[in-house]
């Protein structure tokens, strides 16, 4: 049960791939191996501590003020992991800009408490939200794993392929540094998973109207 | 005989959700939770994030005094000084450097002034009365003189350190250590590239302040702009029109070729 509930996020139910969720950061902090892991490490340890402490008091709780209570929670870990990348991970906290920050706006970690921590156990919910955090980080090292090869040749700032300035075969695809080259990827990804997992294609909600036929004069 | 009723935590924990005093009694203790870690957090980590901002600053610093040629080998003894200038009297001030705040001076309307549109080249709005300059010395004669210069950009604020050899005119480095410019083109402003387009520059002529930007810059007044990034480079021009002027450091400047910057 427990392992169910780690495994599924990663691939089946994975919080960016499947419910295309946190992809703003997803897409920002992917251009190189070592501002992903961190913004994953943030996440995942964001998203499973205000799981637990919203599981915690979920009893307690009212319904009509949920979101904001969950909210300030939420923000207010985002702002102590922000405050102490900073003191202690001072280049990476500058590489990493606004989006740490941004945690607290990040659907994943919102959708994972109001959907899951407010009804179940603390543990469970921790389990589950770790997953989860899991499943972004590994989306995240992916995109950024292809991304910093391809656009530097490098992987977690060590050269992997030697460019051709510095008598390589390897030519930098400055295009990866981009953002769009992240949308591609995803895009990619989300193709491709879909391909292996045919259940995971959504019925249409709704058929596309049938054009009808211009009558020709 | 009524039973003991059960202490007020309690009473304020059975009552149920729906309830308008548990509401704001919960959010009042979240909200007062929550603010007591964060600015807990804040507090104590505020003299280590304050170490890292200083060496990262520290490190730019240096890493442009190097590339300074003749620098190098000045700075072992003696090393670089960090003095605070009035700027309207263009004289060392007695404020202690240590703790001076320039961004925060900045910010305070009663420790900056506000420029008149006509003179506001930087266009930056309110200039600090006090700035912080940082010198190397040989004997009294300033061999190097780094002023902080800020101005607008293309989209964001550009900070950069401008150093001027002894003669008070020549460009000695011109280092952009903050900016928000447009990625890959106004960006490009931080790049040593850029800033070795302005190494041996002259600031002024007999006339006045006469350094430009353009593309395949000429001469010893000309730095050459970035392609693509025309109002960027324009930004960083005129803020050191703005800065070396009357408004920015001009006093100071004329003050230390009289000698008369101490008071």
């Amino acid at each position: 049960m427990a392992l169910r509930q780690l495994s599924d996020p990663l691939i089946d139910k994975n919080p960016v791939a499947v419910h295309i969720l946190g992809i703003c950061s997803a897409l920002a902090v992917t251009t190189s191996m070592s501002t992903a892991l961190t913004m994953s490490v943030a996440l995942t340890v964001v998203v499973t501590l205000s799981a637990g402490i919203i599981s915690a008091i979920r009893a307690h709780i009212p319904g009509q003020i949920r979101i904001i209570v969950q909210l300030t929670i939420i923000a207010s870990l985002v702002i102590v992991a922000d405050q102490l990348l900073q003191a202690f991970a001072w280049e990476m906290s500058q590489r990493l800009t606004v989006f740490v920050s941004l945690i607290a706006t990040n659907c994943i970690v919102l959708g994972r408490t109001e959907a899951y921590a407010m009804h179940n156990p603390p543990v469970p919910s921790m389990i589950d939200a770790f997953g989860n955090g899991l499943g972004y980080s590994l989306v995240l090292m992916v995109v950024a794993a292809i991304r910093e090869l391809l656009g530097a040749g490098t992987l977690f700032g060590a050269q992997v392929l030697i460019p051709q300035a510095e008598g390589g075969w390897f030519v930098p695809l400055r295009l990866m540094l981009l953002a769009p080259s992240a949308f591609i990827i995803l895009g990619l990804m989300v193709w491709a998973l879909h391909a292996a997992r045919p259940r995971l294609a959504e019925a249409r909600e709704f058929a596309l109207r049938e054009s009808e036929k211009e009558a020709r004069p | 005989m009524a039973e003991r009723r059960p202490n007020p935590w309690r009473r304020f924990l059975a009552r149920p959700n729906t309830d308008p005093v548990k509401s704001v009694g919960i959010a009042a203790l979240v909200a007062a939770t929550c603010g007591l870690a964060v600015s807990v957090t804040a507090v104590v980590l505020r003299p280590i994030q304050q170490e890292n901002r200083l060496a990262a600053r520290a490190g730019q610093m240096t890493a442009m005094l190097e590339g300074v040629p003749g620098i190098a080998e000045l700075l072992p003894r003696g090393g670089v000084e960090t003095f605070v200038v009035d700027l309207a009297e263009g004289r060392i001030s007695d404020t202690d450097p240590v703790d001076f705040d320039q961004d925060a001076a900045a910010a305070d309307p009663a420790r900056s002034t506000a420029l008149p549109p006509a003179a506001d080249l930087a266009a930056i709005g309110r200039r600090e009365n006090e700035s912080l300059v940082w010198m190397v010395r040989e004997g009294d004669r300033p061999v190097l003189v780094i002023l902080p210069v800020r101005g607008a950009g293309y989209q964001s604020t550009i900070r950069a350190y401008l150093a001027l050899e002894g003669d008070l005119n020549t460009v000695a480095a011109f280092t952009v250590y903050d900016q928000a410019e447009t990625p890959g083109l106004g960006s490009r402003v931080a790049d040593p590239a850029f800033g070795a387009g302005w190494v041996g520059k002259r600031i002024a002529d007999d006339s006045g302040i006469a350094i430009d930007i353009t593309p395949g810059a000429q001469g010893p007044y000309e730095v050459e702009a970035i392609s693509g990034a025309s109002v960027t480079g324009y930004g960083a021009i005129d803020m050191v029109h703005f800065w070396m002027g009357p408004e920015g450091f001009g006093p100071f400047l004329e003050n230390l070729r009289e000698g008369t910057a101490w008071r």
